[in-house]
């Protein structure tokens, strides 16, 4: 007992979402006419009165000057005009009211239909827009306008009501006010002229302000509020932990099929579900008989109203509707079935036990409701859709009959009639296989007649005396229905199996081809490939820029079936402005929208997000041609799986890209630490002995003599170089990291290259070999950069060998490269260090300090690749390091210098 | 302090540094006056007369470049530029305004006390001598002749331009744009590459180890040097 009193946690959370969201407020009236609007305005008035901020949104006074009169002192929110086939319509300013943001928004007539050209169909999407956005609403809405209802009302009434409002979009009020009038009362103002009735609809209007609808109208109204008033009873006594008889939580399912009939069905499991307060699920079962094109429309149609109605739909696929539907009411802890009876001859019954007995004995524990259908309507079972007989299957039985009979008669001495008989089933048989039933029988039947006429007796002359022969055409005609009905099935059940394949093909294909995408742009193209490729449509995907706003990433086209992927840039002729809009009222609301849909219908593709659980990663569009843009449940749903895959593939890449990130701050903040460690270190060592000498002499300047005073200030000289050239390293460094660093390439002699280094070099009275062959080629390079990589191998070379010993230079061009060398005659560098080396700060563990600073290496690395190079450690032949850096060399040599003119030639 | 000293204008913004040069100049028998702005340079020149210019290019009221370019406008006094900047572009910008030698901080002060003797001789010359000696290196301008150890040269036309181009600017630094424009035209300014394989060329006729050049020196990035006699 303790467990049933605790709230539950979905509600909890709707009771949380309920207070970000604007709560709404229901003015729900029996007929047009009875002052819903009137009562509107003075709750408004009375919430104005409180201090509350409120704006009218939209409001229908119909001239009534009692309802005017309230609007004085309220806000009015400028409408908005929209020009659709040469008359300019007002509507509501949704996108302004959404940038006002009032506090409380009036919007009169929930069940009105926009113009064309609005941000959606209907105005309760506007409605939801604003409570999404945090603005209280109040609106009014007559009871015949209730989706679930509607056929009640049109059994009622005579009166098929067009503008229909879901009825979650009620069911979500956090209040429903019944504006209530006796139906005496409501005539009256009728006969008054105090209700707006439009002139076009006035006789059919006033047949339908009979007492008599009225009272019934009346009645849904007040047993509508009443169950909602119910329902919000126990919605308060579940938060508050009150003790009740909870009822099990009951789960409705309706089966949709392709008839008419099957809309009323649906209504009716709303009515159920809503009365029992349980969740509502619509499935279709897809069987192996396919359905024509209309009945198809007409499925998708029926399951479109489920979703409208707030049903969780879904579509089976099983060969017997039976048994799938009960497994998965089954799974789904289904306690109501709802399922139409389907006119079948009694004959038919007896011979084939129809789906609904079999589910009905299927579903133990579940009460099937079986609702006739009405007379009226033919029972709509799916046909297969019957192509018109191609000649061939006229004459290919025709002409294997004759075949047979001739053979049959060439050979006729020799062959017994139980022979001949065989013999005349094979066209039958092939025929059945090859072309189905009917042709089977066209060979059945002419095969008993070529038989009957040249082979019984009397011959050539039809004649069926023997009644073994009307037994051979049943035979026949036996073994060809049922060979022929084995094949067709067959062949269903391929296709069916093929159509399942081609769907999860398609899935494993995107999924496999996603995979090897490594940016959200490549991404984006293979999907709008795969997508274009499945559905036969041009397909557009979008993906955010950093500013949010959405970019063209992938565009496909289908020519012929092959999708054919355009470059980003190419813009696909239909994606103009508008589409854009909508895509990004998609990427925004994270919703399906777009061609085929009620929200912004005008645009001419239809759009779906491409996300994951919380978060929208992109767009997908697609666009097809006027008879099939709009896309099947089952395309809807398939297409749905497709962009949760690239969701899921573009957050992949996003978190990868995040890693990244992650890893490039952390690596940046080591070599920071690495860099203030080297510094302090580096820098304080050399300043130390600065500070130390020239404090020492000026403290104590009498003791020191000129040597002493010579040898300080060489002391002073030396560290301060030292740190001048650390300096310079770091700079260098700060250079090659920052990626700043763009050689200014100019033709560069090698030779001249290493004279000038060595020119500047510190090389401690080392003997320095430079090996450069004569014929050298002029190579692209930074002179300037080239030669602090030398220098800086130079000084390595001398500082990491013993004094005396020389050091090399050597250059040779290797294939399309010019290979440099520099050598010592040093301990060599260990195999495992050799790639170290070239790390920021690392030094060689070596005897003594030759006071590197571990920078040169890396800084001789970048610049050497800022030029398209290498550059390496190796042993040199006869022990000690080489260090090799190699330098392109450009295809053709610059042309000769010319002569200048010889005005100053010499004597 | 002598009077006869040469006279040298420090135009520097730092305190340490021209207290420094001051000092040090000064013991070597120059005649100094330092100012920290470029506009307070421009006005003391006139009346102070130097006989060269120590030009800073971090200036606080200007660029030195700029300083330079308006010096030369009015004045031929050589100027030596002192900078941290060590970018060739800086480099040649401050030559190609008119400076004679272009020193990048830190330097030694032997470096400095040479450069200035260079660029006080060329002041000093009226009229440029005819013969330039350099080592065993004899480039007699008048008779376009040059002799190595004693043993004529003989030269190609172009190759003899650039001799003769570096040799009349002997110690200091020649950019490569002045050289190409001298001696191939200003529509060639831009092709160094002539440049590398003339220099080649004449090093292997005129210098002892062509990889090791004594007299035909090169300039990083910035242009050539023909290093007389010290």
């Amino acid at each position: 007992m303790a467990e049933d009193k605790r709230p539950d946690p979905e509600k909890l959370l709707q009771q949380i979402q309920k207070s970000a969201r604007g709560r709404l407020t229901v003015f729900l009236g029996p007929a047009a006419g009875v002052g819903k609007t009137y009562a509107m305005l003075l709750a408004a008035r009375e919430a104005q009165g409180e201090g509350r901020e409120v704006v009218l949104g939209w409001v229908e006074t119909h001239g009534r000057p009692e309802t005017e009169a309230l609007l004085g002192g309220l806000e009015q929110f400028p409408p908005r005009e929209v020009e659709y086939q040469g008359t300019r319509l007002r509507e509501m300013d949704l996108l302004g009211l959404l940038a006002r943001h009032p506090q409380l928004a009036l919007v009169d007539e929930l069940a009105h239909t926009n113009a064309p050209g609005s941000v959606h169909a209907k105005r309760y999407q506007d409605v939801e827009d604003l409570l999404a956005a945090g603005t209280d609403v109040f609106t009014t809405v007559n009871i015949q306008h209730l989706e679930s209802l509607n056929d009640v009302v049109a059994q009622i009434t005579g009166v098929v009501v067009r503008e229909t409002v879901p009825d979650r979009v009620v069911g979500v009020a956090d209040e429903v006010r019944l504006i209530d009038l006796s139906p005496d009362q409501l005539i009256q103002r009728l006969q008054e002229g105090k209700v707006y009735i439009p002139a076009q609809a006035q006789r059919a209007l006033h047949s339908f302000f009979r007492p008599g609808n009225l009272n019934a109208l009346r009645e849904l109204a007040l047993r509508h509020t009443a169950e909602t008033v119910d329902a919000q009873l126990g919605d308060y006594m579940r938060e508050h932990g009150i003790e009740g008889p909870w009822p099990v939580k009951e789960r409705v399912l309706v089966c949709v099929g392709p008839s008419p009939f099957s809309a009323d069905l649906v209504r009716m499991g709303r009515r159920m579900a809503s009365r029992l307060r349980a969740d509502l699920i619509a499935v279709s079962v897809e069987t192996r008989v396919p359905l024509t094109p209309e009945a198809r429309a007409r499925l998708t149609a029926n399951m479109h109203l489920a979703e409208q109605l707030g049903a969780e739909t879904a579509t089976l696929y099983g060969d017997h509707v039976a048994p799938t539907l009960a497994d998965y009411a089954r799974s789904r802890n289904v306690t109501q079935i709802v399922i139409g009876q389907p006119l079948h001859s009694r004959l038919r019954d007896l011979l084939r036990p129809s789906p609904v007995d079999s589910l009905i004995r299927l579903s133990t524990g579940i009460s099937v409701h079986v609702i006739p259908s009405p007379a009226r309507s033919k029972p709509h079972r799916p046909r297969p859709a019957r192509p018109p007989w191609p000649l061939r299957a006229i004459l290919e039985p025709l002409f294997s009959v004759a075949l047979v009979s001739a053979f049959c008669y060439a050979l006729s001495p020799y062959l017994t009639a139980v022979e001949r008989n065989l013999i005349f089933l094979l066209p039958v048989l092939l025929s059945a296989v090859r072309l189905g039933r009917g042709p089977a029988i066209l060979a059945a039947v002419g095969g008993t007649l070529a038989l009957d006429f040249l082979f019984v007796p009397p011959l050539y002359h039809f004649s069926v005396s023997d009644v073994s022969y009307v037994f051979t055409l049943l035979m026949f005609l036996a073994v060809g229905l049922i060979i022929s009905t084995l094949a067709a099935r067959l062949r269903e059940e391929a296709q069916a199996a093929k159509d399942r394949e081609a769907r999860t093909h398609a899935l494993y294909r995107l999924g496999r081809s996603i995979t090897a995408t490594s940016s959200p742009e490549d991404t984006a193209q293979v999907v709008a490939a795969e997508v274009c490729e499945l559905f036969h449509a041009e397909t557009v995907a979008l993906l955010p820029r950093e500013d949010g706003q959405l970019r063209l990433s992938g565009a496909a086209a289908c020519e012929g079936g092959e999708a054919e992927t355009a470059a980003p840039a190419v813009t696909p002729e239909f994606f103009d402005e508008n589409e854009r809009a909508t895509a990004t009222w998609v990427y925004d609301h994270q919703e399906p929208a777009g061609a085929g849909s009620d929200t912004l219908a005008g645009a001419s593709a239809y759009y779906v997000p491409l996300r994951t659980a919380d978060h929208t990663w992109g767009v997908l569009g697609l666009h097809r041609p006027a008879p099939r843009a709009a896309l099947t449940t089952d395309e809807q749903h398939m297409l749905e799986a497709l962009a949760g895959l690239a969701g899921l593939a573009l957050e992949r890449m996003h978190l990868a890209a995040e890693a990244r990130r992650a890893e490039v701050f952390s690596s940046a903040e080591q070599f920071r630490q690495t860099l203030l460690d080297s510094v302090s270190h580096d820098l304080r060592t050399p300043l130390a002995a600065v500070i130390g000498a020239a404090t020492s002499y000026l403290e104590a300047a009498e003791v020191y003599d000129a040597a002493g005073v010579r040898g300080l200030l060489e002391t002073i000289r030396d560290q301060a170089t030292l740190m001048n050239d650390l300096i310079e390293k770091m700079l260098d460094m700060a250079r090659v990291e920052s990626g700043t660093l763009a050689p200014s390439l100019d033709w560069c002699d090698l030779q001249d290259l290493v004279g000038a280094t060595l020119a500047r070099a510190d090389l401690a009275d080392r003997a320095v070999r430079a090996d450069l062959p004569p014929d050298l080629p002029l190579v692209r390079g930074d002179f300037v950069l080239l030669q602090r990589v030398l220098s800086n191998l130079l000084d390595n070379a001398v500082k990491y060998s013993p004094p005396g010993s020389p050091v090399e230079i050597f250059a040779r061009v290797v294939g399309p490269e010019v290979e440099i060398a520099v050598q010592d005659r040093g301990p060599g560098i260990p195999p495992e260090e050799r790639e170290l080396v070239f790390d920021k700060f690392y030094r060689v563990k070596t005897s003594g300090d030759p006071g590197g600073t571990g920078l040169g290496l890396s800084i001789c690395r970048g610049l050497v690749e800022a030029h398209g190079g290498r550059i390496w450690v190796e042993d040199a032949a006869g022990g000690g390091a080489r260090v090799v850096f190699t330098l392109p060399l450009t295809a053709h040599q610059p042309g000769p210098a010319p002569e200048t003119l010889a005005e100053e030639s010499s004597p | 302090m002598t009077t006869e000293g040469p006279r040298i204008l420090v135009i520097d913004d730092e305190a340490q540094i021209r207290r420094f040069l001051t000092s040090s100049l000064t013991a070597h028998g120059y005649r100094v006056q330092a100012e920290e702005t470029g506009q307070a340079g421009l006005r003391e020149t006139p009346v102070f007369h130097p006989d060269l210019i120590l030009l800073d290019l971090s200036l606080p009221d200007r660029d030195g470049v700029e300083v330079l370019r308006e010096l030369r406008e009015w004045s031929s006094t050589p100027v030596i530029v002192l900078s941290v900047r060590e970018r060739e572009e800086d480099k040649i910008a401050a030559l190609d305004a008119g400076a004679d030698d272009y020193l990048t901080k830190p330097f030694s002060m032997g470096e400095l006390l040479a450069r200035l003797r260079v660029a006080l001789r060329h002041s000093a010359r009226t009229e440029s001598e005819p013969v330039i000696t350099s080592g065993a290196l004899v480039i007699d301008l008048s008779r376009r002749q040059v002799t190595r150890a004693g043993r004529e040269v003989s030269l190609t036309p172009t190759e003899w331009q650039i001799v003769r181009i570096l040799a009349s600017h002997a110690g200091r630094v020649v950019t490569h744009r002045q050289l190409l424009r001298e001696v191939w035209g200003p529509q060639f300014e831009a092709e160094t590459h002539y440049l590398r394989v003339f220099l080649s060329g004449l090093r292997r006729k005129l210098e002892d180890d062509p990889t090791r050049p004594r007299y035909f020196l090169t300039e990083p990035g910035v242009g050539y040097r023909f290093a007389e006699d010290a």
